[in-house]
């Protein structure tokens, strides 16, 4: 049913998202990416990722590539292994596109076609469409963020993997993982966490990083929580507009019954509860769109500045190890040349990154803060204007219904 | 406390109905009473306009309205049960309270058809069933019994049913309140104050109140269901037993559950006594009279699901429902086989709708609980946030979703009491209009049961003419006058049976529009005082918003 669904759009609410996370999208002419179009197919999404630039390395100013999760995917990574964007913050990626559960309900809908009357049908699967709709727009929005925190971020624009994924017209034959890559993924990331607790464990020198540090620790743990705690919350909101919407249709079937006054009575009713259910659809997705999703992009911000930390960490611990390599090999009078060019390569990447650390930490600071503004802002905005119409909705009808009776 | 209004129309109706008849009870004397002393400032009302706006006359004079305003919790009754104490925490607001139960506030033209007199003087029939009251000068300590008097049967054309008008009105107010545990173990029970308040003459007071529990309702329920179903009225039904419930309650678990349960038991059975006063007949049935009144009461025992006349209450109940399947009627009037219809279309339209409402009553509680969480978990994530404006708005924020809590809370409180419980009662109510229609069936099927009885009488005594033994002749002739007499009597009753049903259903119908409508716009108010409230809590959340830096 649902295996082409070509979704053509204005991003005018995706440019609204991404500069909700407060990525700035029009400052800088010099690049400019976004993804201008997107096409679901059935277990795979198309982003077309669209550049404007006046940059030199680029042959044309203006160009579209087609590219699908992966392919972003591999971008990423390709930042993380990086080794001279240590001392970064590498803007985390964005979340696979998750349409299972909208498509089982889909499913089902069309399973259960034969139970409920042609308008209820019909109702459901608008509004099953809706939701579908909804995630798309919302990865989407996802993708174009990420590119946009590295079309923004001094260093890693000018990455080479990066403008080969702007401009490279020919599939990049990314494959995603195969088992055996998916297992020594799990291996590393075992390995990784075990080493990170014991990097984590050695006393950092410089203040600030320790306050960092711990500041991170528990940031990201709130975050978390409070993030499943949004995600639980939002789903009882819709599921409680969903019954709404079955009162309705029922109220609209009891209405058309008989044409007494009581009849027509319900069928004003049922009216209401239609129209303010779709505000209560609305303000459930608001709350996902401003809370859920915000507190869901610092979790993964935050995990990545943990790892910035980590590798600072990592590099801490080994130059250190290198400095006491160093005694021991003039101790020795052995290998002192290699220990000292070990040590020389260990205090500059240590110092490289402990320096752009300091700057990525401060700026991931301010950004949270005015991401946060914005979105509650909007949040208080949109919650205030979905009330009021809602207490708009229900004086006009109980005006009326009154006035009947 | 939870009030019922009803109007009863006076002796002073007589001169605007349309048919005669003569009452035993005309009185020697044949007098009109005297003037009721409350009745100075009442005027005969002649249609429901001029009623509703009369309601609001009486609400300054009566004890009960102030009532109103006050919440659920029984403030003025300092000797609650602790059970009690839990219903404070989880009914919040008045409005909300004021909401419950007041549906029956405005009762009033269901005395437009003039259905019953309170009697003082005559009673006339219009085919239907006379119920006597004393008169009101004397005081009113005797208890008449209901007489079934052999009216001349008039059948009136349903124009006319609906045009009878009310005249002078009288005021029934009731409320159940304050539920109390007597006793322990699994032996307790909950007892529950009945208070009513009336100026009607028939009762010894104006206001009085008894206590009475649960099985006290379902007694009076057998009691009215014995006498008045028989002649097609429709019974309302008392609210439901629940086993486990009661368990609850009696083992004593005080928490919020087995509050709730006793909250919604009591609007339940506050709903019910409604109910039964707002119908004219059982208004003047003496149980109803004794139950409003009697100080104590004989333990109904029959009530219990396992007794033995619950057991037969059982079987009877499957016997009926074969019977059902098998009797089919010829009908002249095609009315009550559409009507039928209708009645059982709507039963199933409002189980789905309240199944419906159940599920949204169960998802905001569930979205409460959620928010709850929800807001612990941004006032931590604002306590450990560095940027003092930016941990300010989230603490704020936990504040606000806290509220919303709150609001979610009380609304799931209308959704339940306001909504929900009203389509469940209709749902058994409806099933209560079905049995009416049964009845009828059944008197219908008596009938012709008799007719054919009578048939074989008189065959046999035509064998017997035929075969000539006179000595046989008078026994047979004896037995076709006995028959023919029931046969007659057997019409009438199925005549008179059909013009009840008719008339119940109308001001069942009339009840039920009024019920509805009022519920739902009460319900409809509630969720815009919840809107309300949202626009105030984000309205003062936004500043704190705005002056993150």
């Amino acid at each position: 049913m649902m295996s082409n669904l070509d979704i053509n759009f204005f991003f005018e609410d995706f440019r609204l998202n991404a500069y909700i996370l407060n990525v700035d999208l029009q400052t800088d002419a010099t690049l400019q990416v976004d993804i201008s179009d997107a096409l679901s197919e059935r277990d795979k999404v198309k982003f077309t990722v669209h550049t404007k630039s006046t940059l030199p390395n680029f042959k044309q100013n203006e160009f579209s590539v087609v590219r699908q999760h992966e392919e972003f995917i591999w971008l990423h990574d390709s930042f993380v292994e990086n080794e001279e964007y240590a001392g970064y913050i590498i803007p985390p990626s964005p979340p696979r596109p998750d349409f299972d559960a909208s498509r089982e309900k889909l499913q089902k809908l069309g399973e259960g076609e034969g139970s409920m009357t042609k308008e209820e049908f019909t109702k459901m699967k608008q509004e099953l469409e809706a939701e579908y709709l909804a995630i798309f727009k919302k990865t989407v929005a996802m993708h174009e963020v990420f590119l946009c925190r590295v079309a923004a971020h001094p260093v890693l624009r000018k990455d080479l993997n990066f403008h080969v994924f702007l401009e490279y017209n020919q599939d990049l034959s990314v494959r995603g993982k195969n088992k055996k890559e998916k297992l020594e993924d799990f291996f590393k990331n075992v390995v990784k966490s075990a080493d990170g607790v014991l990097v984590a464990g050695v006393k950092d020198v410089d203040d600030f990083f320790e306050h960092e540090k711990t500041f991170l620790l528990e940031y990201h743990n709130r975050v978390k929580d409070s993030s499943a705690k949004s995600d639980r919350m939002i789903r009882s909101h819709k599921s409680a507009a969903d019954d709404i919407n079955r009162i309705a249709s029922t109220l609209y079937t009891l209405g058309t019954q008989d044409s007494t006054d009581l009849c027509k009575f319900f069928l004003k009713v049922s009216e209401l509860f239609e129209k303010t259910r779709k505000i209560e659809a609305r303000v459930a997705a608001d709350e996902d769109l401003k809370l859920a999703d915000l507190l869901k992009y610092y979790l993964r911000e935050s995990q990545a500045a943990k790892d910035l930390l980590y590798r600072r960490g990592r590099a801490l611990v080994d130059y250190e190890n290198a400095n006491k390599a160093l005694d021991k090999a003039r101790a020795k009078n052995k290998d002192v040349l290699q220990a000292e060019t070990t040590q020389q390569v260990c205090c500059q990447k240590f110092e490289k990154i402990s320096e752009s650390a300091k700057q990525e930490l401060i700026d991931f600071k301010t950004r949270r803060v005015a991401a946060f503004r914005k979105n509650l802002v909007e949040l208080a905005e949109l919650e205030l204007k979905h009330a009021k119409g809602n207490l708009q909705l229900l004086q006009s009808c109980l005006g009326v219904l009154k006035g009947d009776t | 406390m939870f009030l019922s209004r009803l109007r009863l129309p006076s002796s002073e109706i007589q001169s605007t109905l349309t048919c005669n008849g003569q009452s035993a009870m005309s009185g020697g004397c044949g007098r009109n009473p005297p003037p009721f002393p409350d009745n100075e400032d009442q005027e005969a009302e002649l249609d429901t306009q001029v009623l509703d706006s009369d309601d609001d006359d009486d609400e300054g004079e009566d004890i009960f309205t102030g009532a109103r305003s006050k919440p659920i919790t029984p403030t003025s009754a300092p000797d609650e049960g602790d059970i009690f104490s839990e219903e404070g925490s989880y009914v919040r607001s008045d409005v909300h309270h004021a909401t419950n139960g007041l549906h029956s506030d405005e009762e009033l033209d269901l005395f437009t058809e003039a259905t019953v007199e309170l009697t003082l003087t005559n009673t006339t029939s219009q085919g239907r069933r006379e119920i006597i009251g004393p008169t009101a000068s004397a005081c009113n300590t005797t208890r008449v019994p209901n007489s079934i008097l052999k009216p001349s049967i008039v059948t009136k054309t349903m124009e006319e049913l609906e045009e009878e008008e009310s005249g002078d009105q009288f005021e029934l107010n009731i409320a159940v309140t304050n539920p109390e545990k007597i006793g322990d173990g699994m032996n307790a029970y909950m007892s529950y104050k009945v208070s009513t308040q009336t100026t009607l003459p028939m009762f010894l007071n104006k206001t009085f109140s008894v206590r009475r529990r649960f099985s006290d309702f379902l007694g009076l329920y057998e009691k009215i269901s014995a006498k008045h179903s028989l002649l097609g009225c429709i019974i309302p039904p008392p609210p439901q037993k629940s086993v486990v419930g009661m368990t609850k309650v009696k083992v004593g678990k005080e928490d919020s559950s087995s509050a709730e349960f006793v909250e919604k038991r009591r609007a339940a059975l506050e709903r019910y006594l409604q109910r039964v006063v707002a119908h004219p007949s059982l208004l003047q049935d003496p149980d109803v009279r004794e139950f409003l009144e009697r100080d104590e009461l004989p333990r109904a025992v029959n009530t219990q699901a396992l007794s033995g006349p619950g057991l037969l209450k059982m079987i009877n109940r499957a016997s009926d429902a074969v019977n059902k399947m098998t009797i089919k009627m010829n009908e002249s009037d095609n009315w009550f086989e559409s009507k039928l219809q209708e009645v059982e279309n709507e039963e199933q339209l409002l189980r789905r709708l309240h199944a419906a409402v159940d599920s949204l009553v169960n998802h905001r509680k569930e979205l409460c609980s959620n928010t709850v969480v929800f807001s612990k978990s941004v006032a931590m994530l604002g306590s450990v946030e560095e940027n003092s404006a930016l941990s300010r708005a989230l603490s704020q924020l936990a504040e606000v979703e806290d509220k919303m809590e709150q609001l979610h809370q009380q609304q799931a409180f209308s959704d339940f009491f306001i909504l929900a419980e009203l389509l469940a009662d209709y749902v058994r109510l409806l099933g209560a209009v079905r049995c009416c229609f049964e009845q009828r069936m059944k008197v219908w099927q008596r009938l012709q049961e008799a007719q054919s009885t009578l048939q074989k009488k008189r065959e046999a005594e035509a064998k017997l003419l035929w075969a000539n033994k006179p000595e046989k002749l008078q026994q047979a002739k004896d037995d076709i006058n006995e028959w023919e007499s029931k046969v007659s009597q057997y019409e009438r009753d199925f005549e008179r049976v059909t013009c009840t049903v008719r008339k119940e259903m109308l001001r069942f119908e009339k009840e039920k529009a009024r019920d509805f409508k009022q519920h739902i716009v009460k319900y409809l108010e509630s969720l815009l005082h919840t809107q309300h409230r949202l626009v105030k809590c984000w309205e003062a959340f936004l500043p704190e918003a705005k002056a993150i830096a």
